[in-house]
């Protein structure tokens, strides 16, 4: 039986972590190439690289330290950040990335789903959506989350998955940072419209989140999260460990 | 030498990481002599069975690994390059493959329940069902990453483990020095570098 994923995310500038971390027995804690082994080790099924990089000489160093991961970590690894072209998912591919995540780059050129899921495959692509409610309606923002599309969020999703995209990151920013838990309504109405894997985002504070996540929604296949892996409030370990005893399937 | 056959199809990078990971030798080359040199030969393969196919004869490489397979030594077939290694695909339409393995590759929608996804993607834990050399350092229910849809079928002779997903799909399979691996070893963590680690022992490498 397959297992659900346990997914975290580095955010990366000049070849940094952004967000501080702190892990006992971890010098270098902004080391993407040092984070990275340590969350293999600890059990991680599979790491996301963002790369918030606004320079091109930092995106070069990006792509260094991509390579110097792919390296020394043997698990799926999704690159997300900054993609707009074919070319770019080349550039990351090459670099190491097994799956690349486009956002914003799908919602300016809608094709680049299509044409990157007929070079490199479906499994291959990732569309990640950062959605909010706006007078009840599920909206589709990009550039970070400041500029709203007009876009219906599930309607955009089932759209991009019938053109190519292999997996869906659901990010809600109506729960993101506020470690409330994940929003189940969208992600139950997301999971109800597409059969690819869903990846939820955005709102886990604890553990009981994860696990009410995958209890109330089985059709969910991950959850993603950044800071409180970072800063310790959820291990890994741990989580899987009570994973486990709630009779969800995972990997330990 | 460990030579991993490029044909053009896939991304290379982390096959050829994990082997160095593991201290061996390894060669990424397209040239038909070099598998001819080397000690073990790895298929790899992502995408399409037809164009892959297609690539792997006409670069040659396909009949230097029918050679190579002849003479004994220890081939392995990763993903695609797994399936590549049986008689042939119904992968859209019917299309020949190395026969160094008996059996077809057919659509993982045959077996399964339709309320399960395809791709069958993540980690899967392996049924282990025989003996084999590859799975000198790995455990029944040990997990590794799949990401397909389409399996080998009427090979229960050659199968060494299988991964439940609705039904008991193919995962590793064995034709004497001929391997195979559904999955992606070299995206399996410690499980997949283990598996990697025992199949370059079957040659001369460590």
């Amino acid at each position: 039986m397959i297992t659900k994923r346990i997914i975290p995310c580095l955010d990366v500038r000049d070849g940094r972590v952004v967000k501080g971390v702190n892990f006992k027995g971890l010098k270098d804690v902004s080391s993407p190439v040092k984070l990275a082994e340590f969350y293999s080790d600890c059990g991680a099924d599979e790491l996301v690289f963002y790369d918030i990089t606004a320079s091109s000489d930092g995106r070069e160093i990006f792509t260094d330290i991509l390579i110097e991961t792919a390296k020394k970590v043997f698990i799926p690894l999704t690159v997300g950040g900054g993609i707009n072209t074919v070319a770019d998912f080349d550039r990351v591919l090459k670099c190491g990335a097994d799956k690349v995540s486009v956002n914003s780059g799908a919602v300016k050129n809608p094709a680049i789903i299509s044409e990157a899921a007929k070079l490199y495959g479906n499994q291959c692509v990732v569309l990640s959506v950062d959605v909010k409610r706006v007078d009840g309606v599920f909206r589709v923002f990009a550039k970070g989350g400041r500029e709203n599309t007009g876009l219906e969020a599930v309607s955009w999703i089932k759209y991009c998955v019938e053109n190519g995209a292999g997996e869906v990151v659901v990010n809600s920013m109506d729960t993101d940072g506020v470690k409330g838990g994940f929003d189940l309504e969208l992600l139950n109405a997301v999971c109800d419209a597409v059969s690819v894997p869903v990846i939820a985002s955005g709102g886990a504070g604890k553990i009981e989140d994860f696990i009410t996540l995958f209890k109330k929604i089985p059709k969910v296949d991950a959850g993603l999260a950044a800071s409180i892996f970072h800063f310790g409030e959820v291990k890994i370990s741990e989580l899987k460990e009570q994973m486990f005893k709630a009779n969800i399937p995972v990997r330990r | 030498m460990i030579a991993i056959a490029d044909y053009g199809v896939g991304n290379l990078f982390s096959l050829k990481s994990s082997f160095s990971a593991i201290g061996a030798n390894v060669l990424v080359t397209g040239d038909a002599a070099d598998l001819e040199k080397a000690d073990n030969i790895v298929l790899p393969g992502v995408g399409a069975f037809k164009d892959a196919s297609k690539k792997l004869f006409d670069s040659g490489l396909g009949q230097a690994l029918i050679n190579e397979a002849a003479k004994g030594k220890p081939i392995m077939g990763i993903c695609l390059g797994m399936q590549l290694l049986f008689d042939k695909s119904f992968e859209y339409g019917e299309h020949k493959g190395l026969g160094l393995i008996h059996g077809s590759v057919r659509p993982i929608s045959d077996v399964i329940p339709n309320d399960l996804k395809i791709p069958h993607i993540g980690w899967n834990a392996l049924d282990l069902k025989k003996e084999s050399p590859i799975n000198k350092y790995i455990n029944d229910g040990d997990f590794v990453y799949f990401v397909h849809s389409f399996y080998a079928a009427g090979c229960d002779e050659f199968t060494v483990a299988t991964a439940e997903y609705g039904a008991p799909l193919t995962a590793t399979v064995q034709n004497k020095n001929v391997f195979g691996c559904q999955f992606h070893p070299e995206k399996s963590g410690k499980t997949g570098l283990n598996i990697l680690r025992a199949f370059a022992e079957t040659g001369a490498n460590l």
